[in-house]
């Protein structure tokens, strides 16, 4: 796998991070290297393998649905960054 | 002044008998911590409250009302463990003035039994590191070397034990992240089974690895924090609905047993000599009491670390989307629109060994490479699980170093992620299995610096693997 700043770019949109000019160069050395490492991983065949999603053997492990609430709004909007009595608040979202 | 009471049991008879009180010892910890400030172990110190705490606590004891199972035990935990009105951040600048709004299942567990929390230890920014060099508010040192590296990532929380600043201390594990800085740090560390200890009110990292386990002085501490905190929980449907190891059921094990090792560990270049020396020793030990000891070679050894690292950065990646600059963490003052609230925020208030790993699982699991990274990993972590418990079938443990190398220099290892990766080599084996495991102290090498050495076992056979390390210490 050969990374390229314009595979690096859409990446890092997708993630939704801002990366420098010179992080740039740094993270695409830095992904070269480790999916380098990680492509090691064809080499082993795992033709007919399933893959392995859940770590637990329990199948549906229920609770009984009852009404409670554990957090209020004051306590939900605490640690906003900004925000009024019972709204998150943000930067402009639509423009005229 | 230390409070150096090796297990509960004999703190607690220690409090019985009025040899100290539940404020002395508290006194003594905030002292500790004090004196060892720089070795920067704690995030925060709880200490009026802690102190508070213990005088409520005595008063109860000595007007002969009962108290829980954990009285008078002080404990640091590893902030990334939500304790309700208290800070949680996980070391990073994300989370730098996030407080908790509820309590981690665990916490509400140990403060039920009476213990007290003396304060959030420092770790590896999310969790995200092998030396805790990742934090946000700098590294941890080492109590047996300053220059050196406390492991990671729950490194605070080992040298928080180490250095007599709290009796015992909650770390979690997603690669080996309470046994390697155990063993860096001379003290014993449990990572359960997957399932055993519920992950609720805890940071996640990667969620089909982390588990939550103790760090302490003894191997009956862990056998009773293992105890108060595991079993089912509500908010967490991973949880087996099994029986719980019990510390009453705890007896030293000498049945003879069959244990294998790996056979690479004794003779990989990249292996330090003293470890090497230091399992061989344990090895001729076991042998000479009457267990079967052999050497087995692990076909897929090579492939552990890429696999473990594939699945724990996708599955990073997708936990740590809720940060988003909105709801709650850190926010960009140069975000102009949704967009950049989102860029500017998660670039300014994530490390960067946290971005790279954020990029690495958005890019294995991104469309056109999915199959080829995130799946195939998936398939081999399953040849690794079968593998394992194959092993484990056969044998009741398998016995490795925890490191290849006792702690290394502080600054040394961050240059190249792929050779730090490679330092993970013993511990993400039952990380990727999901079955239990634990370092135990094995001496110091020549220079003083302490040497871990980790028996894996079957899953959820904690209870079998706690009594045979009870005997494994005093061989």
């Amino acid at each position: 796998m050969n990374i390229d700043e314009q595979t690096v770019d859409k990446i890092a949109h997708l993630a939704r991070l801002e990366l420098a000019a010179d992080e740039k160069q740094e993270m695409i050395k830095d992904m070269n290297k480790i999916l380098g490492f990680m492509d090691k991983l064809n080499e082993v065949d795992t033709a007919g393998v399933e893959p392995l999603v859940y770590m637990t053997a329990e199948v549906n492990n229920l609770r009984d649905d009852v009404i409670k609430q554990d957090i209020t709004t004051e306590e939900a909007l605490k640690n906003a960054p900004m925000h009024d009595d019972s709204h998150f608040l943000v930067a402009k979202v639509i423009s005229k | 002044m230390t409070n150096n009471y090796h297990s509960y049991s004999e703190l607690k008879s220690g409090l019985e008998n009025g040899d100290t009180t539940v404020e002395k010892l508290v006194n003594g910890y905030l002292q500790q911590i004090q004196a060892n400030a720089q070795l920067n172990a704690f995030n925060e110190v709880f200490a009026d409250e802690a102190l508070e705490q213990a005088r409520v606590l005595d008063k109860r004891m000595q007007s002969g009302e009962p108290v829980g199972k954990l009285a008078g035990m002080v404990v640091g935990i590893k902030d990334n463990i939500s304790y309700k009105g208290h800070k949680v951040t996980a070391s990073s600048k994300m989370l730098e003035n996030f407080t908790a709004i509820y309590s981690a299942t665990i916490v509400e567990r140990l403060l039920a039994e009476d213990a007290i929390i003396i304060g959030r230890c420092n770790c590896d920014e999310f969790a995200m590191g092998a030396a805790n060099e990742n934090s946000f508010f700098g590294p941890v040192k080492n109590h047996a070397d300053q220059t050196r590296v406390s492991g990671g990532s729950s490194g605070g929380s080992a040298v928080a034990v180490q250095a007599g600043m709290c009796h015992a201390a909650i770390g979690t594990d997603t690669g080996g992240s309470v046994r390697q800085p155990a063993a860096f740090c001379g003290v014993v560390g449990l990572k359960p089974t997957y399932g055993r200890i519920s992950r609720y009110g805890i940071i996640s990292y990667a969620s089909s690895f982390d588990q939550v386990g103790p760090i302490t002085r003894s191997v009956e501490d862990a056998a009773l924090l293992l105890e108060v905190m595991a079993g089912p929980d509500e908010y967490d449907s991973t949880l087996a609905r099994k029986p719980v190891p019990q510390v009453a059921d705890l007896k030293k094990e000498s049945g003879k047993k069959r244990i294998a090792y790996m056979q690479e560990a004794l003779s990989s270049p990249g292996v330090d000599a003293d470890v090497k020396a230091t399992l061989a020793a344990y090895i001729d030990k076991l042998r000479a009491d009457g267990h079967i000891v052999k050497p087995i070679s692990f076909e897929l050894l090579e492939y552990l670390v890429p696999t473990y690292y594939i699945l724990a950065m996708a599955e990073a990646s997708s936990n740590l989307a809720r940060y988003d600059g909105v709801h709650y963490g850190y926010r960009s003052p140069n975000a102009v629109d949704l967009t950049s609230t989102y860029k500017k925020s998660r670039s300014e208030g994530f490390g960067k060994e946290v971005q790279r790993r954020i990029m690495l699982g958005t890019f294995v699991l991104s469309a056109g490479y999915y199959d080829a990274y995130y799946a195939k990993a998936q398939r081999v972590r399953r040849l690794i699980q079968n593998k394992t418990n194959e092993i484990l079938q056969e044998y009741d443990f398998i016995l490795a170093p925890t490191a290849p190398e006792p702690a290394f220099a502080l600054g040394l290892k961050e240059k190249d992620p792929v050779v730090t990766y490679l330092y993970d080599i013993f511990t993400v084996q039952a990380s990727l299995a999901g079955v239990p495991a634990i370092s135990l102290p094995a001496g110091n090498n020549g220079k003083g610096l302490p040497l871990g050495l980790q028996l894996i076992a079957k899953s959820f056979n904690e209870q079998e693997l706690l009594n045979f390390s009870e005997y494994f210490l005093q061989l």
